[in-house]
């Protein structure tokens, strides 16, 4: 009895060792090809764009430029923030250049095209600009893995800050469209779980250039608190404007759910002092992150966003699986990926979920004034980390099929 | 002159004319049939989309004279339209679902061509670039396009409930065939007294008028022909794709149809095929070139120099020396 | 509280002022489109692509030669409308007899120029244009703060559409200016040199948008992109203004900003889209637009 369930076991572990080994044969086409797609002209082209690319040359390079002497060949597109064009581009290089895994991608709609031909031809993709929350909910796919942040946390993070320090009546400045809409639903979830209440609120079209009129509609509404739920450009306006009209001067506070590096950097300190924010990483936050940031700054003559640093990140991890596994195979290389703990310079106590969610601890960051900036690019203070476990949806609400609920 | 001695050889050149185009629209054919094996079929796809929304365009700029700076509009609309019914009603088959979103793009045709035809010249332009924005801001809003992040997993289906066009090959024969009854109709219209008459509006609409020609709703059918022609495009493109953007809709796209046109060749019939081979084709060198980054000021250089100085575009200048050569 | 259509009085009136300003931006550009117009009969599409560069040099000229704001306001119009005037003389006087959609062409490819040049350069999130200092602040006029740079932004702009009109209405420069838009040919056999008054005509209209750019850049974030999605309204705005004249185009600017400022209040999801709804609105009843001719 014992014997034969032995010999069972050992001619099933044979078995998966050969399969296994059926596998790791060859990496396929004598190269790991890693294609980069982004935004390199547009709206998004500071967030990720050619830093991006350069933060993925400089993982290939640090990782000696082969994985077990196969060579890395690093290709790259604009997609002009098209998502045909983007998914277009991926499914040209799948037929016709045999990429392995896809990394970059920005813009939302973009990445939701892409990792639909990524799944169709059994791709990796490795999602690092993007920030809709659906990418790993109802759009996940066996085929990606999303890294760096999403909204959900960028939202519930800067959201039950705010309100625990006491911010809890609030006004809501909403883009609107699918996006907006769905980060003033999260904000308004936790503001009224905490016990705070959204005293009013007014969507915008998008984009916006004046914000004026609706900057001028919060300051008479009362609210403690303005959520800034739209993006990039209608952010940066919306915050410019803010400061013009004196609104943080006269006692209200703006809390901003979507705001980057290159954002901040781009409107100066002088009007974004004070803003609240979530990141998933910042530059100077220690000496590791700060060490990498140095080596990217003498590359790129910009200190990186957290995008840039996680396609270095996921870069790695996804390198050190190829090689760990010897196959680029998707599956075996995705499921090494899922098996490994992530803690480098970008990601603490990172892990990937079974949605594809790579969860890792956030932080809660406050903008510097001018007097306490010490440098250009010196623009945040931590001021709290939000542990992995919390600042993510939780796979209970998960809608994602990969996800046994 | 002996009126029978001149009118023998213009009949012997419109029968060589005809004769020629027979000659090319069968290497068309021939090419076409050819490609998919020597080229990428997606990227011939995508530029026999582009080819069908020029020629569509074409007609109305080449032919009536109207410069529409709003086609995006159609060419989103029929997208639009068919990946919503496609993507929400599984049972639907792809042609209907084509013809749908063509329809769609005829009937904001019509609402268009009634509001800007009374128009002329820069105003027209300018009229249809405000609807055509107007638009952009209703797919923004409607929910069912998906705003910013677009419609997507539209499924190709199967052509007539029988064949699967899944595979490149087979999706890539019925674009081409989508492709040449497009153009044939184009070809057919521009040839037909209602052509000539478009031509004759064109050169000169108070003529026109006097000879008693309704000219406004020869305008407008004119119009109302390419909307439709636009939205088979766009409708057919989403197909292929699988999905539908916001990109489509967004006037640099109503832009880059002027540009293939031009470089093609304004109111040639093969100009607009040979404009969106090359805008398309261009784009995607560019965006995985290092020069990438600089496709807009490429793309805004090509069309100041079609503008200075090659302003009939490839075909046309192709014309041109051949007639100066062997008349 | 006195309220209007359930908005209190002074949000009401605050809204009003806002869109006047806004309004004011308006009628700057399509004055210099319809100046431009008028002589040259070409839609001027590289109309945002100049009013971004305008403030562009504003802004590089304060970064890197320290060009102080009201120097600028004064200098960079003369640049950018030098600038503009090249254009003409280089480009598109070589395409005048040719029919005038080609003008619009070859200026839409400039200015997608522009734009792909300064992304290029200096990427797209732009940069901010610090308040000159006797402007900062605000002002509390009872019914809303007003920060004083958008008061004096208001004045700035009716002021130079004043200056305009009353240039090209009671000048003997305008007199000819008009002349020459009705009837180049004699005013030609009449000795003006009406290649120079085009080539002039053109550099004010270019200067004109340089000049909206200044005054914005202390505004809005100073970007490349920040002048295409501007000229479309701008579009609009002529198109219902009908560009039949100088003050046609400057009312109607300054009517679209308070009919987009009370959509804000109203209906803010519509106030893109408003303009354009008044546009087809206008087309149906009146096509040549409120102020124009028929042609």
């Amino acid at each position: 009895m014992t014997l034969t369930k032995k010999c069972l076991a050992s001619s099933i572990a044979l078995a998966t060792a050969l399969a296994a080994g059926g596998a790791q044969a060859e990496i396929s086409d004598d190269a790991v090809r890693i294609g980069y797609l982004a935004d390199m002209s547009g709206t998004y082209r500071d967030l990720a764009g050619p830093g991006g690319l350069a933060a993925l040359e400089m993982a290939v390079e640090d990782f000696g430029g082969s994985v077990n002497g196969t060579p890395i060949e690093v290709f790259s597109a604009d997609d002009r923030n098209s998502a045909d064009v983007g998914a277009n581009t991926v499914r040209e290089w799948v037929d016709q250049r045999n990429v392995d895994m896809v990394a970059g991608m920005v813009a939302s709609s973009v990445t939701i095209a892409v990792t639909q031909v990524l799944e169709q031809y059994d791709k990796l993709g490795l999602v690092s600009g993007s920030a809709a929350s659906s990418i790993t909910n109802e759009h996940c796919t066996p085929n990606h893995i999303h890294w760096v942040y999403d909204t959900y946390p960028l939202a519930n993070g800067t959201a039950r800050a705010v309100v625990d320090q006491g911010g809890s009546d609030w006004f809501m400045l909403t883009a609107d469209y699918a996006f907006g809409h769905a980060l003033e639903g999260d904000v308004e979830k936790v503001v009224t779980e905490n016990g705070g209440s959204i005293v009013g609120r007014v969507r915008h079209p998008f984009p916006t250039s004046d914000f004026s009129s609706y900057i001028l509609q919060a300051q008479g509404s009362g609210a403690q608190i303005v959520g800034l739920a739209n993006a990039g450009a209608d952010t940066v306006n919306a915050i410019n404007t803010a400061s013009q009209f004196g609104l943080t001067q006269s006692g209200q506070q703006l809390a901003g759910l979507l705001v980057f590096l290159n954002d901040v950097h781009a409107m100066g300190l002088d009007a974004t002092q004070g803003l609240l924010l979530t990141t998933g990483w910042y530059w100077n936050m220690d000496d590791q992150a700060r060490e990498w940031s140095e080596r990217y700054y003498e590359r790129v003559g910009r200190m990186p966003t957290m995008v840039q640093a996680g396609i270095y990140s996921s870069t790695m991890h996804y390198l050190n699986a190829v090689e760990a596994t010897g196959s680029d195979d998707t599956a075996t290389v995705r499921e090494h990926m899922m098996s490994q703990p992530i803690h480098d310079f970008f990601a603490r106590n990172g892990h990937i979920r079974a949605d594809g969610r790579m969860v890792h601890d956030m932080y809660l960051a406050q903008v510097k004034t001018p007097e306490q900036s010490e440098g250009e690019w010196d623009l945040y203070h931590i001021l709290a980390t939000i542990p992995a476990n919390q600042a993510y949806r939780p796979l209970a609400e998960s809608q994602c099929d990969l996800v046994q609920n | 002159m002996d009126t029978t001695q001149t009118l023998s050889p213009t009949r012997q050149r419109q029968r060589r004319a005809q004769w020629r185009r027979q000659a090319l629209t069968l290497a068309l054919l021939a090419v076409g049939l050819v490609a998919p094996f020597v080229a990428y079929p997606v990227f011939l796809m995508k530029v026999l989309c582009f080819a069908l929304f020029a020629c569509a365009f074409n007609l109305l700029l080449g032919y009536a004279g109207l410069l529409s700076f709003g086609h995006a509009a159609f060419l989103a609309t029929g997208g639009y339209v068919t990946g919503y019914l496609l993507a929400s009603y599984p049972g639907l088959t792809p042609e209907l679902g084509i013809l749908t979103g063509t329809a769609a793009a005829v009937a904001l045709g019509a609402l268009f061509g009634v509001l800007s035809i009374r128009r002329q010249g820069i105003y027209f332009a300018m009229v249809t670039l405000a609807l055509a924005q107007l638009m952009f801001f209703v797919f923004v809003q409607s929910p069912f396009t998906g705003g910013e992040d677009g419609l997507h997993g539209v499924p190709r289906g199967e052509l007539f409930g029988l064949i699967s066009l899944n595979s490149n090959l087979a999706m890539y024969y019925f674009v081409f065939a989508v492709f040449l009854i497009g153009f044939a109709i184009i070809q057919r219209a521009v040839h037909s007294p209602f052509g000539q008459v478009l031509k004759a509006i064109r050169e000169n609409e108070p003529r026109a008028v006097s000879l008693g020609y309704n000219v406004d709703a020869y305008k407008l059918l004119a119009f109302v022909l390419s909307a439709g022609l636009a939205g088979l495009a766009g409708s057919t493109k989403t197909l292929v794709f699988q999905l539908a953007s916001l990109t489509d809709a967004h006037w640099h796209m109503s832009g880059e149809v002027i540009l293939m046109t031009l470089l093609g060749g304004v109111g040639t019939l093969f100009g607009p095929l040979v404009g969106a081979g090359l805008v398309v084709s261009l784009q995607h060198l560019l965006a995985q070139s290092p020069l990438g980054n600089w496709v807009s000021v490429i793309l805004g250089l090509i069309f100041v120099v079609c503008v200075l100085s090659f302003r009939s575009g490839i075909v046309g200048e192709i014309l041109k020396s051949y007639r100066k050569n062997f008349k | 509280m006195t309220m209007i259509f359930g908005v209190p009085l002074a949000v009401f009136m605050g809204q009003l002022l806002l869109g006047l300003i806004n309004g004011a931006f308006y009628a700057l550009l399509s004055l210099g489109l319809a100046v431009i117009f008028g002589l040259l009969k070409i839609v001027n599409f590289a109309h945002g692509a100049q009013y971004m560069l305008g403030a562009f040099v504003a802004l590089l000229g304060s970064r890197y030669l320290g060009l102080d704001y009201w120097l600028a306001l004064l200098l960079v119009p003369l640049v950018v409308g030098g600038f503009g005037m090249l254009i003409e003389r280089l480009l598109l006087r070589r395409i005048a007899h040719l029919d005038h959609l080609y003008g619009l062409l070859l200026t839409f490819g400039l200015a997608l120029i522009f734009e792909g040049a300064l992304i290029n350069l200096f990427g797209v999130s732009g940069a901010s244009y610090p308040i000159p200092e006797a402007l900062q602040g605000g002002v509390n006029l009872g019914f809303m703060f007003l920060p004083i740079y958008r008061g004096w932004v208001l004045v700035a702009a009716l002021a130079v559409c004043l200056f305009t009109w009353f240039m090209i209405e009671r000048t003997r420069l305008g007199a000819y200016l008009r002349a020459g838009t009705e009837n180049p040919a004699l005013m030609q056999a009449f000795g003006v040199n009406v290649p120079l008054l085009i080539t002039l005509t053109y550099g004010f209209g270019v200067a004109l948008a340089a000049f909206a750019g200044v005054l914005a850049a202390p505004l809005y974030p100073v970007s490349p992109t920040m002048g295409s999605s501007l000229l479309i309204v701008v579009f609009a705005v002529v198109v219902i203004g009908g560009m039949g004249s100088i003050l046609g185009a400057v009312l109607t600017g300054l009517a679209m900003g308070l009919i987009e400022g009370l959509t804000k209040v109203y209906y803010p999801e519509a106030a893109n889209t408003v303009i354009f709804l008044v546009m087809i609105l206008v087309l149906l009843l009146r096509p040549a637009g409120l102020f124009g001719k028929e042609a």
